[in-house]
């Protein structure tokens, strides 16, 4: 029952020669070309950062490329922590060498000689495997009389190190917090040095890019979401997994073909994404113009209680925010206890309101990502399922 | 320069300045929490929020540089509801019984809080969820998580100021909270008692523990005859509680007050301070004559001050390897304790166990010191009561005391009587400069050659100085120390302790002599003292205290009468067996 506007594509795992058979042709070629030009190509593909929050990823090589600091760094964010978000443990699994050659190309367009991996703590069972495909990269790339290695670092379980400038203070062997932008990365990241960190899918699109050419990439997604994107599906559906789309669908027909029928809402982007509800589905398009994800999908059919969804993610983000910043530790832990209240009849239904209100102040006001981004999940289903957050 | 706009009003700024500081430029008040001047920003309490034009959040002010073109507002509806919310969520997470808490009055939450008006409980109170702990083990710090409001001041402190780290930041989430190593007592962690933490708390989370009950209680006891010493840096700062000018000098006030108090005998730490130089620079000059004449090389140089308690339990903690190079003089405060219930009480003819001592000093540390078993040479605990600086000016206004009215008066006798050289003591280079104008003087016969006493080089706000002194002209006495070049070096905040002493561990330094105070500009910026203090404050202080020098009869600490007369009659020379029981001390290691 495939829907006709919902286009399966097989780019980032699909087999290709260029990192395989021990060999990186795809590298070789892309040696030829100057970094400017790769910059430029990368650009011209309207590639997006494919963690989620959707920074230009050509715009952000330029940055980092602008600078003449001897000493630069290229970091792969594979600290896979949102709720509900699991294809790059797939992607890792199934084309590293792709990842390892998209951060190359990073390392040679910015003029940087180390890579690094930020591999989630829970992963570590990938580590004998990425260690064992590391050594054929590493000697292929001598070969290629180009310096340029990467490194593994495993993270130790706490979800703000997703967050990329904690990411940093927490490879440097320090708490994860998040640091204050400016200044950003690409000017001073891990050590204080310019830094160019992206999603392990965007550095395979990259090496996609380098392949297949610009134009095929354009050709799919749409004018503000080109490229496909890989999924990954949970919840109450009858064919949860790792599935690669086309950028620009409609919700709608997302739903018809990995919905069970009876789809109340859709939590697109994890806990820190938006809930959208049945009679939004068809006007909702999955891309940057519409509803971003990381890949998260979480299907809701009619059995479950928006209140209990919604209370799950704010005790995820009350424990997990670092704590360092007023709304987000705090106003989380209002959050919490505040829909409790509602829900127990301690406040009355307009506190609510005081509650959406204050979600508003902690999007504009939190340090990071994550404390802006407790507010869509919030919003949005207290918004769209009232009447589950009061009865 | 950078152009930008704030409130519709142009400014042009130095590139690098903040959007705060921008703003303060243009007596914009700007609300912070997590903002010190004295430490590296934040950014974390959120409260500083402004509103920028194009941007899609708030910006927050304190840690965002200017930009060419920007469009600050800083008083829309949008910042003032969002900091108000700050407020409100601050407020819900904090044990807000203000009136029964040590910091009410001096608290910066409830300033904020009041200036917002925040009157109705729009929030859950979270304060009955969380398990809050008070901690009160430390001899000189408590500290109440119940009262935290996590802008981690308190950690960068001792992180960035002084290089101990014993605060730091431990959980996550709704669980995260200022702690130590292993959540062990402050007791049992690298803690120096300095005080620094507590000096930058902006509430009651981090707080003295006060002797103020205590105090009154022996005062009101007709058995007792209280005694009093006043540390140097007290007289330059004490004013600031008291509604004076940061930089007032306050020492006749003081004394007027301590007595209005009632207090018997109000003395000075400056009278053993000149005697601590007595005994010090005899001890510099004995280890030099060892190194230098009998070849020793077991001596320990270079000789290292030994007054700040804060220090001491640094270098037990962290250098114990270079604890013999330590004077084993104690400091002043020390040195006065052993002397109230010994000689004092002997020439006054008063029962040394009916003696008690009460100091006042800049200095929280100074309460630890005060507790170390080492301390009880007299028979008795040498020192009973340390009072801080703060405390000694809420006991002033808890006795209705006008303190600005007040007349002056002068110290009692004995051991009240001091020289410019002791009160210099309350300022970084102090001891250096105070040892100097009298070891050169004890082994030239002449002054030394700086113009009005006055050792430039040895002041001032760096944090490290460094300074050489050639001996030229040397009593035959002293000819081995004749064209030797002594190499001096001064340190304060503990930052600065740690990069000298790591340069002596090491061996690449050549110093003979090296003072040390734990806190920023020396006691005067001491943990004990009027909050808020910043460089300004400090330097203002720092200029009174130099004041306070240049206005004394007597400046070198061997031309003080009570110290000759001290020597005469009861202690016979520095480093005389007496001495050695009453004033010298031992170090222990605390690494483990």
């Amino acid at each position: 029952m495939e829907s006709n506007n919902l286009k399966k594509t097989d780019i980032i795992f699909g087999l290709c020669n260029c990192t395989s058979n021990k060999k990186y042709p795809v590298l070789a070629e892309v040696i030829q070309k100057t970094p400017n030009d790769i910059i430029t190509e990368i650009i011209d593909s309207g590639l997006k950062g494919r963690g989620g929050a959707g920074f230009p990823t050509g715009l952000k090589w330029k940055f980092a490329a602008a600078g003449n600091n001897p000493e630069k760094y290229v970091i792969c964010n594979a600290d896979e922590g949102e709720p509900g978000t699991f294809k790059d443990r797939e992607i890792l699994l199934k084309v590293a060498g792709k990842v390892f050659a998209g951060m190359a190309i990073c390392g040679y367009c910015i003029n940087a000689s180390k890579g690094y991996i930020y591999l989630r703590g829970e992963y570590k069972f990938m580590l004998p495997g990425l260690n064992k495909a590391l050594l054929e990269f590493h000697e292929i790339i001598k070969e290629l009389g180009y310096n340029f290695t990467i490194k593994i670092l495993l993270g130790s379980g706490a979800y703000i190190c997703g967050e990329e400038t904690s990411l940093m203070e927490s490879m440097e062997g320090k708490r994860g917090e998040p640091r204050n932008k400016p200044p950003f990365p690409v000017a001073e990241g891990f050590n204080n040095l310019p830094t160019v960190i992206n999603n392990v899918e965007t550095f395979v699109n990259v090496t996609m890019i380098q392949k297949y050419g610009v134009e095929e990439f354009k050709k799919l997604g749409t004018q503000d979401s080109r490229g496909s994107k890989v999924f990954s599906i949970s919840g109450d559906t009858p064919n949860s997994g790792v599935y690669e789309l086309e950028l620009g669908m409609k919700l709608s027909d997302f739903v018809e073909e990995y919905g069970d029928g009876d789809t109340k809402a859709v939590q697109v982007g994890g806990a820190s994404g938006f809930c959208v509800p049945r009679k939004k589905f068809d006007e909702t398009i999955i891309g940057f113009e519409g509803v971003p994800t990381g890949g998260s999908m979480m299907l809701f059919n009619s059995s479950r209680s928006m209140y209990n969804v919604l209370s799950n993610y704010l005790d995820f983000f009350a424990e997990e925010s670092c704590g360092q910043c007023t709304p987000c530790r705090v106003g989380c832990q209002q959050l919490v206890q505040g829909i409790k209240a509602v829900k127990k009849g301690v406040k009355d239904e307009e506190y609510l309101d005081t509650l959406l209100k204050l979600s508003e102040s902690i999007k504009i006001t939190a340090k990071c990502g994550l404390g802006q981004s407790v507010a869509n999940s919030f919003f949005s289903i207290v918004t769209n399922f009232k009447e589950e957050m009061i009865y | 320069m950078i152009n930008l706009k704030i409130d519709n009003i142009d400014v042009s700024v130095e590139s690098g300045t903040t959007i705060l500081n921008a703003a303060k430029k243009l007596n914009i008040k700007i609300p912070t929490l997590c903002y010190h001047p004295d430490l590296r920003i934040a950014g974390n309490c959120r409260i500083c929020v402004v509103e920028q034009k194009g941007a899609r959040t708030l910006t927050v002010s304190c840690a965002t540089p200017v930009a060419e073109g920007m469009t600050i507002h800083t008083n829309t509806l949008k910042v003032r509801t969002a900091r108000k919310h700050i407020i409100e969520l601050l407020l819900s997470e904090h044990n807000s019984e203000c009136t029964k808490c040590y910091k009410n009055g001096n608290c910066e939450l409830q300033t904020i809080a009041a200036e917002y008006k925040i009157t109705n409980e729009n929030f859950i109170d979270l304060v009955p969820l969380h398990n809050y702990t008070i901690e009160h083990y430390s001899p000189s710090i408590i500290k109440d998580d119940s009262k935290c409001i996590r802008c981690q001041r308190c950690v960068r402190t001792c992180e960035e100021l002084q290089s101990v780290s014993a605060l730091c930041v431990a959980y996550k989430g709704d669980h995260m909270k200022i702690s130590t190593f292993l959540e062990k007592s402050m007791l049992d962690v690298v803690c120096t008692n300095c005080g620094q933490c507590v000096n930058r708390c902006p509430v009651g989370a981090l707080v003295e523990k006060n002797h103020i009950e205590e105090v009154w209680n022996a005062i009101y006891d007709p058995e007792k005859h209280v005694v009093v010493q006043t540390a140097p840096a007290v007289r330059v700062a004490l004013g600031e509680d008291l509604d004076m000018e940061p930089g007032t000098i306050v020492t006749g006030k003081m004394i007027s007050a301590l007595k209005k108090l009632g207090i018997d005998s109000v003395l000075d730490t400056d009278f053993s301070a000149d005697l601590t130089i007595m005994e010090e620079g005899t001890e510099l000059l004995t280890r030099l004559k060892k190194a230098l004449v009998d070849k020793d090389n077991t001596v320990a140089l270079p000789m290292m001050t030994s007054c700040s308690p804060g220090w001491i339990k640094f270098i037990e903690h962290q250098f114990p390897e270079l604890l013999p190079n330590l004077s084993t003089c104690k400091s002043p405060q020390q040195m006065f304790g052993a002397l109230a219930k010994t000689y004092y009480a002997k020439k006054r003819n008063i029962n040394p166990a009916k003696v008690v001592s009460i100091s006042i000093m800049p200095c929280t540390a100074k309460k630890f010191e005060a507790d170390r078993p080492e301390m009880r040479s007299s028979g008795y605990k040498d020192v009973d009561y340390v009072l801080t600086t703060r405390e000694l000016a809420i006991m002033i206004k808890q006795a209705g005391i006008d303190f600005k009215t007040l007349s002056e008066e002068k110290f009692d006798s004995i051991m009240g009587t001091s020289t410019g050289a002791a009160v210099i003591f309350g300022a970084s280079g102090g001891v250096m400069e105070a040892a100097l104008r009298t070891v050169y003087e004890l082994i030239t016969g002449i002054e030394i050659p700086f113009e009005n006493l006055n050792i430039t080089p040895v002041r001032g706000m760096d944090g490290v100085k460094e300074a050489s002194l050639k001996i030229e002209g040397t009593l035959p006495e002293w000819n081995f120390l004749e064209g030797v070049t002594v190499n001096t070096a001064i340190a304060h905040g503990l930052v600065n302790a740690k990069k000298v002493m790591k340069n002596v561990a090491s061996g690449k330094a050549n110093y003979h002599f090296i003072e040390i105070m734990a806190c920023p500009g020396g006691c005067l910026g001491g943990g004990g003292q009027p909050i808020p203090t910043d460089s300004d404050i400090r330097m203002k202080r720092n200029r009174a205290i130099y004041q306070e020098d240049t206005g004394m009869k007597l400046r070198k600490s061997h031309e003080n009468p009570e110290v000759i007369q001290i020597y005469n009659e009861f202690l016979e020379k520095p480093l005389s067996h007496k001495s050695h029981e009453l004033l010298h001390t031992t170090y222990i290691s605390r690494k483990n």
